[in-house]
């Protein structure tokens, strides 16, 4: 299995005013390509900060990060912006779409962004091909007002697999949706990973956490534990027991 | 370069702004439209101007009674003021001289059968209309003997025409001035309104010696009209007539003129610096507006940063770089500023067209004044939209997600 994330004695420190703020202190760690990892921890615990640095969003302060091989832990603003359009594909839990814009224009964006030029039909081609991937090859048109939230979330993934990253990073992808809604986006993340995607994700709920392949607790700016998911869950199985429990309610 | 891409997110952003982005245009399309019309009308009173000079006659100097000091003001008044043998010594001792004309102006009541009409009444030369270049429409002009015998003869304008005789043919009537009856002799070709509004059809020219004996019984003149042979004269002619004047006003050496003499160049220069005056004054405070335009642009661009902080962000997040963002605000800035300069510069042309069709104001639009609204227009995008381009440009990408 061939890393696609090495981290060796990550750190990370804020200063803010006279205080010095170590959010991150010493994480070292790797992940392989096709895994599918969830980061757990309270508020506080620094797993949002190393998703940043993980994200090319943030840089470390000290230690180093190789991405597919190769060193961003010292590169410049817009070498990590190229990172980020190239390699990485973000989600967040408030699905950060353009308002007014439509979920074909949302998911184009980072191609108007790559090195290549697009045409105006490349560019609808593929964004189409990616709202078909996660579902939502009828609704291209649509603003995100009028979507649902899960629907406004598979935007999201779709405009996160547009380039083709090396891994897609979640960050609380679940936190603005409902249970049901959890289940399905859970399902895509299942789904994308199964063609071989690798997928970080922080989340905060523990059954979240279950349809990953591998957790790890951080606490106090170190890794806790990092296991393999004993008991993981299947959308597919997940969303069956919710139709049921559907079912009996209505009867 | 993403110079394309870049072009192309930043009209999909305006679009998605239309009603703000319409009314962030209007500062800019309400400035350039401004600064054209006003322009065009400062353009247009010049060039009426001018045209009424150069309708004096060519090569025209003008010898007024009394001095003037350069802004105008009448001083050391009190002289002998002009006399019939000062005129008849500039016509008979300068060889330069085409024609000449001594001039008598005065306000009378005029009238003809039961039509009365007031008027303006001049009193000339029979070189008058020859000097102003000034040709009849119908009849003919009064001779030397009418001038020399002060006879009871006169041309009439237009106006004067058309209020007295209507319909008729003025010609060999008779016009009653002070109670004399006059017969006219010709009718003038119409000139319509001077620049300050006034009809030049409404007068009555006379031999000045039957206007002087009949209806003002005064000997003075107000004024010489003295055309010069070419333009190369025009310096000698005028300390001629200096030399004369001065001599039969018995002006010892080192006194004040008690006359002024004039040129028709600076007289023109006189009047165009007056409406380049006008016009860079128009320009000026139109100006105004479309530098209040610009700040429109950058208040909205602002607010506009402040407001897509997290779509900042999110382009950011999927790899825009700094510079990206910075051109996308330029664009956006840019295109409406320049957007609202043709809408400015077509409304600014519309504008002076009904000025000039409505209003009856001379218009001229100058071609160099729709180019500099425009390159205006759009320095003032690329200006005001520098400031928060580059702000936003500077946001921290993880902040500007967080942004709530």
């Amino acid at each position: 299995m061939t890393a696609v994330v090495q981290l060796a004695d990550v750190h990370k420190t804020y200063h803010t005013g006279e205080v010095d703020v170590h959010a991150v202190r010493g994480v070292s760690l790797e992940i392989g390509k096709g895994e599918f990892v969830a980061f757990m921890g309270s508020s506080g615990s620094g797993k949002s900060t190393l998703m940043n640095i993980l994200g090319c969003l943030d840089r470390p302060s000290r230690g180093s990060y190789r991405l597919d091989g190769a060193d961003v832990s010292q590169l410049g603003r817009n070498a990590l912006a190229d990172i980020r359009n190239r390699k990485l594909g973000f989600v967040f839990q408030n699905f950060n779409l353009l308002s007014r814009t439509s979920a074909l224009e949302n998911v184009e964006l980072p191609l108007l962004y790559s090195h290549r030029r697009f045409t105006t039909r490349e560019l609808r081609e593929k964004g189409e091909r990616a709202l078909q991937l996660v579902g939502l090859g009828k609704r291209l048109d649509h603003h995100p007002s009028q979507l649902s939230g899960g629907q406004q979330q598979r935007v999201a993934v779709a405009r996160a697999l547009i380039n083709e990253p090396e891994v897609l990073l979640a960050d609380e992808p679940t936190g603005n949706l409902d249970s049901r809604t959890s289940v399905e986006i859970m399902g895509v993340f299942q789904q994308l990973n199964e063609q071989g995607i690798t997928i970080i994700m922080v989340t905060h709920e523990l059954d979240i956490a279950s349809y990953a392949k591998r957790n790890i607790v951080m606490r106090d700016g170190k890794i806790l534990t990092d296991v393999p998911v004993a008991a993981r869950l299947d959308s597919r199985e997940e969303m069956r027991k919710l139709e049921e429990a559907h079912k009996l309610s209505l009867e | 370069m993403r110079i394309f891409s870049t072009n192309k997110i930043a009209l999909r952003a305006l679009r998605r702004n239309k009603m703000r982005s319409i009314l962030t245009a209007l500062g800019i399309i309400i400035g350039v439209a401004a600064v054209i019309a006003m322009v065009s009308v400062g353009n247009g009173a010049k060039s009426q101007v001018e045209a009424q000079i150069a309708s004096l006659g060519q090569n025209v100097i003008l010898v007024f009674a009394g001095s003037f000091s350069p802004g105008g003001v009448h001083t050391g008044y009190g002289g002998v003021g002009l006399k019939l043998p000062d005129y008849q010594a500039i016509a008979r001792e300068i060889r330069q001289v085409a024609n000449t004309s001594p001039e008598i102006r005065s306000k009378n009541q005029v009238s003809a059968g039961n039509q009365n009409w007031f008027t303006t009444i001049l009193g000339e030369s029979d070189q008058y209309l020859d000097l102003r270049e000034w040709p009849l429409a119908e009849g003919a002009s009064f001779t030397a003997d009418d001038v020399r015998g002060s006879k009871k003869v006169a041309v009439i304008g237009k106006t004067i025409a058309t209020q007295l005789y209507g319909d008729e043919s003025p010609l060999g009537q008779i016009i009653r001035i002070k109670g004399a009856p006059f017969i006219v002799l010709g009718v003038l070709s119409p000139k319509g309104l001077s620049v300050m509004g006034n009809d030049q059809d409404d007068i009555v020219i006379m031999p000045y010696t039957s206007a002087m004996k009949r209806i003002t019984g005064n000997t003075s003149f107000g004024s010489f009209n003295v055309q010069a042979d070419n333009a190369a004269d025009l310096g000698v002619v005028e300390q001629q007539i200096v030399a004369i004047l001065r001599q039969h006003h018995n002006i010892r050496p080192g006194k004040d003129d008690d006359f002024t003499v004039r040129d028709q160049e600076e007289i023109a220069a006189a009047a165009t610096a007056t409406s380049r005056v006008m016009t860079v004054l128009l320009a000026a405070i139109a100006s105004v507006s479309l530098i209040v335009g610009g700040i429109g642009i950058m208040n909205i661009m602002l607010v506009s940063v402040t407001e897509r902080t997290r779509e900042i962000g999110i382009r950011m997040a999927v790899g825009a770089h700094g510079r990206d963002i910075l051109l996308q605000f330029l664009i956006e800035a840019i295109t409406i500023s320049s957007l609202g300069g043709v809408t400015g510069i077509l409304i600014g042309l519309g504008a002076s067209k009904a000025m000039s069709v409505w209003l009856k104001w001379p218009t001229l639009v100058s071609v160099s004044s729709v180019v500099v609204a425009f390159l205006f227009s759009a320095a003032v995008g690329i200006f005001f939209g520098f400031y928060p381009a580059r702000k936003a440009s500077l946001l921290d990408p993880i902040d500007a997600l967080r942004y709530e």
